[in-house]
């Protein structure tokens, strides 16, 4: 194998098509990109090139901004929220149920592979309040509460969408996290064991340093997939009540396609690759360290 | 012997891998031809020289809009049987809620069909005409011979909207809009047709008080919340107000228009819309309208189907009653001035459109109106040559209001830009619950209108 990659003829056709594919699929549709950034137009009005102006626009655009705030917020709390149950659930794998955790995983991953329209559909049929009640509101009032429009009123709404997407992931991230965690050795567990550590203190001296590395993985996919969230979105609330739901990705996507502005939207989509690239670019810095030290 | 077999395994390797690559590259190229192809819509035949022929009559429209279609497949069978000779008609729907993203598309790549539904957006139909997308048919129709196949009105209100001397659309459907109201719960609570905003505002204190929901609206939906918001802008500064705030003469933020918006925000304060106006969407609100669910229903003239259909109408048609959108005392506007649409009118695509089409375009102009109000009950911009016999109560007096109207007026959003429509209409649910006062939703529209 070693004569084989010393040999540049046969690395090249090799590695040709990739790149060749690569360079098709990716780096010349994102080069095309950054030039509609300088530009304003449509495919039907034709384009012009404006200098940085739609870039002086973004940060003058408060709908614009309010989105990034939000993809921001949005990313951090899903992050937080969604990777710390699947933590939660792969560590209860492990302690409680053990060999017999098979059903119980299955059953949380389920939601994984349902449709996100058919889930969105769902929560807003669960906090439904016109025409009908959903379950929600019948239980709030059966409580003594008032009757509450929680996808018309913006705060409720952010928070059943993370419910939502929350309830989707968690499985995902369980399993993910308990297939690192099984790789912990079992001597180090039982010498620590020996040693009198258990419960809370066993999982903070031994399990959390030790499953470190796949907790990062975990952290770095769900931040990148969290600050390009849409579809959940889109079914759940199309970013309303008015624009209090609306990430990026949905401002970039009417922008576009709705108000006919390529140029700004691919502003708005520049923005966001640079986004993700800081976000990942600290967790690699960050993962460069030895963390089990 | 072992190292000439490596060595033949490497060649090979290498060369299926490269055979690999190829054969994806040609995928990708094969995948761009597709879709830059103007005939992959269906249009015109690739081999006949265009202006003369074609091979089939392609109509586009929207998966929740099916009289057009079904008028279409009617016209191909009856009136225009001879248009259809060698020139069949193929329809085909996409869902509405992004048609003029998906517009934008096939306008883009030279793909629309011979006859689509135009922009919801006047502006970008407007920016279809300037490119010279969309067939001129007021040229077309002196050509043809058909002038005065649609009535004036509609026609005026056409290029009002698209803000063109010529026509380049046409009316399928002409609409009045205005407030339909439950004659029965009118009754309940002792309460007259109202003429004036204040009278308006009693009422529906009154029904509200008599546990009646004075009105239903689709806050999801916006537009049925902010066409409330225009009329009251026409009534009390006149039919031009909004126009000079396409002009730039006046802002949506200059207090007499904000006004307007709160009274909109205070009926949606008092609670008058409903509990959670916000989830309620078009096809619910019909529904809650029809099964008794409320008093007043702002709606166009569209709905007729609705009305006299018995299977939704558990109310009665004879129980629908409707009162223009009232006076605001001390107003510029008039009540004479009725909201008035085309619809969804439709357009036709100018690069593909050739003598077949042509005969189809006239046989549409001269048969479309009688056709659709005989079979669907819907009213056009078309001119009539009969009416039906069974025609319903609600339709008569329909084309009764169309023709003594003394003047017309369009829609909040009619002269605004595509994202200032979405921005009105994303934000209307929240003056119907009266999250947003009337000030706070002016601002984000003028701020999107630019």
């Amino acid at each position: 194998m070693e004569k084989l990659f010393r040999n540049r003829m046969a690395t090249a056709v090799m590695l040709t098509p990739a790149l060749a594919v690569y360079t098709f699929v990716m780096v010349i549709p994102i080069m095309w990109s950054v030039t509609y950034t300088f530009q304003s137009g449509n495919a039907i009005s034709g384009f012009e090139f404006v200098g940085f102006s739609n870039w002086i626009e973004f940060f003058q655009d408060d709908t614009a901004i309010d989105a990034l705030l939000f993809t921001l917020r949005y990313a951090v709390v899903m992050t937080v929220l969604q990777v710390a149950a699947g933590y939660g659930l792969a560590l209860f794998y492990i302690f409680f149920l053990q060999n017999k955790s098979s059903l119980v995983r299955t059953t949380i991953f389920f939601p994984v592979i349902l449709p996100t329209v058919a889930v969105a559909l769902m929560f807003s049929r669960m906090f439904e309040a016109a025409p009908t009640e959903g379950p929600v509101n019948t239980i709030l009032q059966w409580l003594g509460g008032d009757l509450t429009d929680f996808l018309g009123t913006p705060t409720t709404a952010f928070w059943i969408v993370i419910a939502m997407d929350v309830w989707r992931s968690m499985g995902f991230y369980a399993v993910l996290l308990y297939a690192g965690l099984v790789e912990i050795p079992q001597d180090v567990m039982e010498s620590a064991r020996i040693d009198g550590a258990s419960g809370w203190k066993l999982v903070r001296r031994i399990v959390v340093p030790l499953s470190l590395p796949v907790l990062l993985s975990a952290l770095i996919f769900s931040i990148n997939g969290t600050l390009k969230v849409f579809d959940s979105i889109v079914a759940l609330t199309n970013g309303g009540p008015g624009t209090a739901t609306t990430p990026l990705t949905l401002y970039m996507f009417r922008t576009s396609f709705a108000y006919g502005e390529y140029g700004y939207g691919s502003t708005v989509a520049f923005v966001l690759t640079i986004l993700c690239l800081i976000v990942t670019v600290f967790i690699f810095r960050s993962l460069r360290r030895d963390v089990t030290e | 012997m072992i190292s000439n077999r490596r060595t033949g395994r490497r060649a090979l390797s290498a060369v299926a891998l490269a055979g690999a690559g190829i054969l994806t590259l040609a995928a990708c190229s094969g995948g761009d031809d597709g879709d830059a192809d103007p005939t992959a819509s269906g249009d015109t035949g690739s081999e006949e020289p265009a202006g003369t022929t074609s091979e089939e009559f392609t109509y586009l429209g929207q998966t929740q809009n099916t009289t057009i279609a079904a008028t279409l497949e009617s016209l191909e069978v009856g009136a225009c049987s001879a248009a259809a000779d060698g020139t069949p008609l193929s329809t085909d729907a996409i869902d509405g809620t992004t048609w003029d993203q998906q517009l934008q598309v096939l306008a883009g790549n030279d793909a629309l069909s011979n006859m689509s539904m135009a922009a919801g957006t006047p502006s970008l139909m407007k920016e279809f005409v300037d490119a010279g997308l969309v067939l001129n048919l007021s040229e077309a129709f002196a050509e043809l011979g058909v002038e005065g196949a649609v009535l004036p009105a509609a026609e005026a209100t056409l290029k009002q909207l698209h803000q063109t001397d010529d026509l380049y659309a046409l009316p399928t459907e002409y609409n009045i809009e205005g407030f339909w109201f439950n004659e029965t719960l009118f009754d309940e609570a002792g309460v007259d047709v109202p003429s004036t905003w204040t009278e308006l505002v009693d009422v529906a204190a009154t029904l509200n008080d008599a546990g009646i929901q004075p009105f239903i609206a689709a806050g999801s939906d916006g537009w049925p919340v902010t066409r409330l918001v225009g009329n009251h802008i026409f009534r009390s500064l006149g039919a031009d107000a909004l126009q000079q705030v396409a002009d730039g003469a006046a802002s949506l933020t200059d207090p007499e228009y904000v006004e307007s918006a709160d009274a909109i925000s205070a009926l949606g304060d008092a609670g008058y819309f409903g509990a959670a106006p916000g989830s309620v969407d078009y096809n619910t609100a019909m529904n809650q309208f029809l099964t008794g669910g409320g008093a007043m229903f702002y709606m166009g003239s569209w709905a007729l189907g609705n009305f006299n259909d018995p299977e939704q109408n558990q109310i009665g048609a004879e129980n629908i009653g409707y009162f223009p959108f009232p006076e605001v005392e001390g107003g510029a506007g008039s009540i004479d001035e009725t909201p008035a649409n085309a619809g969804i009118p439709v357009m036709f695509s100018a690069s593909h459109y050739t003598d077949d089409i042509g005969e189809w375009l006239a046989c549409i102009a001269e048969n479309y109106g009688d056709v659709a109000l005989a079979e669907s009950g819907q009213v056009t911009g078309f001119s009539l040559s009969e009416t039906p016999a069974d025609q319903s109560e609600l339709t008569t007096m329909v084309q009764d209001q169309i023709a003594n109207a003394a003047g017309s007026v369009l829609w909040f959003e009619a002269a605004f830009s595509a994202e200032g429509t979405t921005v009105s209409q994303t934000n209307g649910g929240g003056l119907a619950n009266g999250s947003l006062s009337g000030a706070e939703f002016m601002e984000l529209v003028q701020a999107a209108n630019g």
